[in-house]
């Protein structure tokens, strides 16, 4: 049989490495950053562009999409064309492929600073990079496909089916995730709303793990395990069973991402299900590698590559191990939210991705300059330094989130909570936010270890952009009787990609379809209403400036979530949410009960520094939004856009949205005013309170305090009829009887009131509570709030629960104090003029 | 709009449960197979990327 002659492109394969090793310090240098700032909020906090919420989907993006993802290419362009023993299909699409996909690298850095984002975790870019990155996509796989139809080996090798299954699986995920209704260039909403939108976004970015982060690494380890340890695979059995296994089940497990969510509980169960049965294929996978490495094991001591490796199936053993642990309910229930998870997602990224990204380095780059590693040495330091960087970061992350998850849950034996004020549990971290950042930084050192010894590598030797290579030709490709079935597939790709295809199809669509379709799935709640166009731009700036990476909306049914923040969240609430916000971190504490639970003034002083109004904070200071102007050019177009999404606006709402913005902006502007702020309506505060203040106030008729208030008042209502009276239930009560029993508690043990605001209610270590300045509001509801609640982290302590104040016993206190407006005791405390505000009690 | 489609397929509630039904059969399928594979095609199939260096001295695989 003849030989044929031919040539492998080693340009584009060097190109993709430069831009990993570029792209991978840019994103490792953001990671960095975004640690620092939860340590010192206001580290580079001078650019907006520059502030926390905008830096981590940079950070998240540039790591899995320009790092990771210029590893992945680099990894196929290199062992694809060798394992199909022919060039790659067309080395314009090559070309293309990589200028392509650095093009929207860069759009993603420059419009992510910007603030241009949809707000969907690992798919912030918008529509039109959306758009780019599909195009790319499918020249990425028309190359690959392309290839392996030109192939002179017979069969493909498992590694082809992984990048085959990466394609696939990635392509659809993109683009049905992707559906979007764009607003203007740099604007879109979703086209799914609530929890449709939820569980698409997380059918996508579990899925996005599955086939961005794994897949095609698996398909690089099958290759270059076997070659760095120039032996084959432990078990080629073993790898059959792992492929399909994956491809079958992990489609299933997206809604893990969920748990205790308003997601219906049979989509929770099905998620929970497939997680724990994705530990089978995926410590398969992890042995199949480890194994091979049998008899061998002193090759590792040696080769930096092979140490890479290892360390990299290694931690996908422990990742896959933990990712099905976390999908057990009880769990979840622990690590959800809390840095626990980040302590996963970096075990995943820095040690596996990491891992096999540096190896193929090592293993790539002397290669294909046709010489030796420039210095072993160094990259053994690489291997330690990365290795106990991987340590600090994963370690203090896991023991921090798990001390604040402890927390949040903890009770008191009075059956309150023991650490109610949120920044308590944040501050009793920051010994493990400073380690980590300590983990990070050591990770770093070794990477740029690593860059320069890749540099020195190729300097000392030259570039082989054509290798050459020869095989026979492929004749027997279609005449040859086929007897089994596999062997017949894995001969023909096309066949191969299409059953692919509808293996992940299938588990998308059954967890999709159901909730589409059945509305009883999504319980309607009548009291939930559009937003108005005000709270509209107030929510696009809430994504613009990514509070939801740091900030849930979404209360889970436990005791101490509902004791903190109020009502758990109903599914039905969240109908016209496009997008959804749920978030998936709290680095800051839960919003969805924001609305009314401040006046409007704290949060104008929250923004401007949050320091201020809650001592410790991590949350960066957002001066620009009471410096800039609320663009809202495009309110009318956004309003048009929710009611074609099937948002319930009236006929006429968008022509009139700007109108009824500016009355609604006027009005809190207003109102801030009057407490002696000075922000004009136009502000983009006055968006963002309008949005803050409406969080989750449609049903919060339902939430505790306050239905706890209602009943009571219902009870004195009809009490009060049914002695002929008349009640308003917004009046305190004035009766000789019920004020001396506030006042005897007040004064008495029960209440032991006197011991910080004084008898005559002056003011001592409390605040005067006789004049018309008010720190926390001034109206019977918020009195009696704040005296159920308490101010824990100003020595208030929380009096309702039935643990030391009736509820009855508190309307008598909240009544006797405001009886005693205006009562001008001697010497009161001075009145705290930055914090305080006018009230204009009408009692 | 989709919605509507949805609804008009007749008995869809029964597919989600065909699907899951077709997996698991398509799972046992893969494994049954994979079992009764033979070992000389599964070594060779494995030596697909050393080859160049088929390195016959690879005497790693002999368990298969």
């Amino acid at each position: 049989m003849s030989m044929e002659k031919f040539q492998y492109d080693n340009g584009v394969v060097r190109n993709f490495a430069i831009a990993t090793v570029v792209f991978g310090i840019v994103g490792f240098l953001v990671g960095l950053i975004v640690a620092l700032k939860l340590i010192w909020p206001d580290f580079l906090s001078f650019l907006p562009e520059l502030s926390y919420g905008r830096l981590r989907p940079l950070h998240t993006n540039a790591v899995i999409f320009a790092f990771a993802g210029n590893a992945i290419f680099m990894g196929i362009y290199y062992s694809l064309p060798r394992l199909c023993k022919a060039p790659m299909f067309s080395k314009a699409l090559s070309n293309i492929h990589f200028w392509g996909w650095q093009l929207i690298i860069v759009l993603a850095a420059l419009t992510l600073p910007l603030g241009y984002n949809t707000s969907k975790e690992y798919a912030e870019l918008e529509w039109p990079i959306d758009l780019l990155i599909a195009v790319i996509w499918v020249i990425f796989g028309a190359n690959m496909l392309g290839t392996i139809y030109k192939r002179r080996v017979k069969h493909m090798y498992v590694a082809i089916w992984f990048y085959l299954a990466t394609f696939i699986t990635v392509a659809v995920l993109h683009v049905v995730n992707s559906f979007e209704l764009p607003v203007s260039l740099t604007k879109s909403y979703s086209l799914y709303a609530g929890v449709q939108d939820a569980l698409v976004q997380w059918w996508y970015g579990h899925n996005a793990v599955a086939f961005f982060l794994t897949t095609p690494f698996l398909g690089i380890m099958y290759y270059l395990i076997p070659k760095a340890a120039n032996r084959p695979v432990f078990s080629y059995r073993l790898s059959i069973v792992h492929f399909w296994a994956l491809v079958f089940i992990y489609i299933w497990a997206g809604p893990h991402h969920l748990l205790y969510t308003s997601l219906p509980d049979w989509a929770q169960s099905l998620g929970t299900v497939f997680s724990i049965m994705l530990i089978a294929p995926s410590w398969g996978g992890m042995l199949n590698g480890l194994l091979t490495l049998r008899g061998a094991w002193d090759t590792v001591r040696r080769d930096p590559v092979l140490k890479f490796l290892v360390i990299g199936v290694t931690a996908y053993g422990m990742s896959t191990f933990e990712g099905p642990m976390y999908s057990l309910k009880n769990v979840n229930a622990i690590a959800h939210y809390t840095d626990i998870i980040i302590a996963h997602v970096h075990m995943g990224a820095l040690a596996w991705n990491g891992g096999l990204a540096f190896a193929m380095l090592y293993y790539i780059i002397p290669r294909i300059y046709r010489t030796e590693l420039f210095s072993v040495k160094m990259a053994n330091f690489h291997f330690w330094a990365a290795t106990l960087g991987i340590f600090f970061y994963v370690i203090s992350m896991y023991f921090g989130g798990l001390t604040q998850s402890l927390m949040w849950k903890e009770f008191t034996a009075d059956g309150l909570l023991r650490y109610p004020n949120f920044l308590e549990t944040v501050l009793q971290i920051m010994p493990m936010y400073i380690l980590r950042a300590v983990g990070g930084t050591l990770y770093i050192v070794g990477a740029l270890a690593a860059v320069y010894n890749l540099f020195m590598t190729a300097r000392q030797g030259s570039l082989l952009a054509a290798e050459e290579d020869e095989a026979a030709p492929l004749t027997t490709h279609r005449g040859e009787r086929e007897t089994a079935l596999h062997r017949m597939l894995e001969g023909r790709p096309t066949q191969f990609a299409l059953l692919t295809l509808v293996a992940i199809l299938i588990g998308g669509a059954v967890e999709y379809v159901p909730l589409a379709m059945i509305d009883s799935n999504v319980p309607t709640i009548a009291a939930v209403k559009p937003y108005t166009p005000l709270e509209l731009e107030g929510r696009d700036l809430y994504m613009r400036e990514g509070c939801n990476g740091c900030h849930s909306q979404m209360i889970r049914p436990f005791r101490s979530e509902v004791e903190r923040y109020g009502d758990y969240s109903k599914a039905g609430e969240f109908v016209y949410d496009h997008p959804f916000l749920w978030g998936s971190k709290r680095t800051g504490p839960d919003l969805h009960r924001e609305g009314g639970k401040r006046v409007d003034a704290w949060h104008v002083d929250h923004m401007l520094d949050p320091q201020r109004t809650s001592p410790g904070s991590v949350m960066p200071a957002y001066p620009w939004m009471l410096e800039r102007a609320l663009d809202y050019s495009d309110i009318s177009a956004k309003v048009a856009a929710m009611r074609t999404l099937g948002v319930p606006y009236e006929e006429g709402a968008a022509e009139r949205a700007a109108e009824d913005l500016v009355v609604q902006a006027k009005e809190i502007a207003r109102g801030l005013q009057e407490s002696g702020y000075d922000v004009a309506y136009d502000r983009e505060i006055v968006a963002m309170i309008a949005y803050l203040q409406r969080l989750g106030t449609d049903i919060k008729s339902d939430s505790v305090y306050v239905a706890g208030f209602e009943k009571l008042m219902t009870r004195r209502v009809t009490a009060t009829a049914d002695a002929g009276g008349d009640f308003d239930v917004s009046e305190p009560l004035t009766d000789a009887s019920s004020l001396a029993a506030g006042k005897a508690i007040f004064d008495g043990a029960k209440g032991l009131c006197y011991t910080c605001h004084r008898n005559d209610l002056g003011g001592q270590i409390g605040p005067n509570l006789t004049d018309e300045y008010w720190l926390n509001g001034c109206d019977l509801p918020t009195i009696l709030k704040n005296i159920r609640t308490g101010f824990p982290q100003k020595g208030m302590l929380p009096y309702g629960n039935g643990q030391r104040l009736s509820d009855e016993e508190m309307l008598q206190v909240a009544s006797y104090i405001l009886s005693k407006q205006g009562s001008n005791p001697e010497a009161p405390k001075k009145v705290d003029q930055q914090r305080a505000q006018v009230c204009e009690t009408t009692w | 709009m989709y919605k509507e489609v949805l609804r008009s397929i007749e008995g869809i509630e029964i597919y989600p449960i065909v699907a899951l039904l077709i997996f698991f059969a398509f799972f046992v399928g893969v494994i049954v197979w994979s079992v009764g594979i033979d070992k000389e095609r599964l070594r060779e199939l494995s030596l697909l990327p050393l080859d160049g260096e088929r390195a016959k001295t690879t005497g790693g695989s002999d368990h298969e």
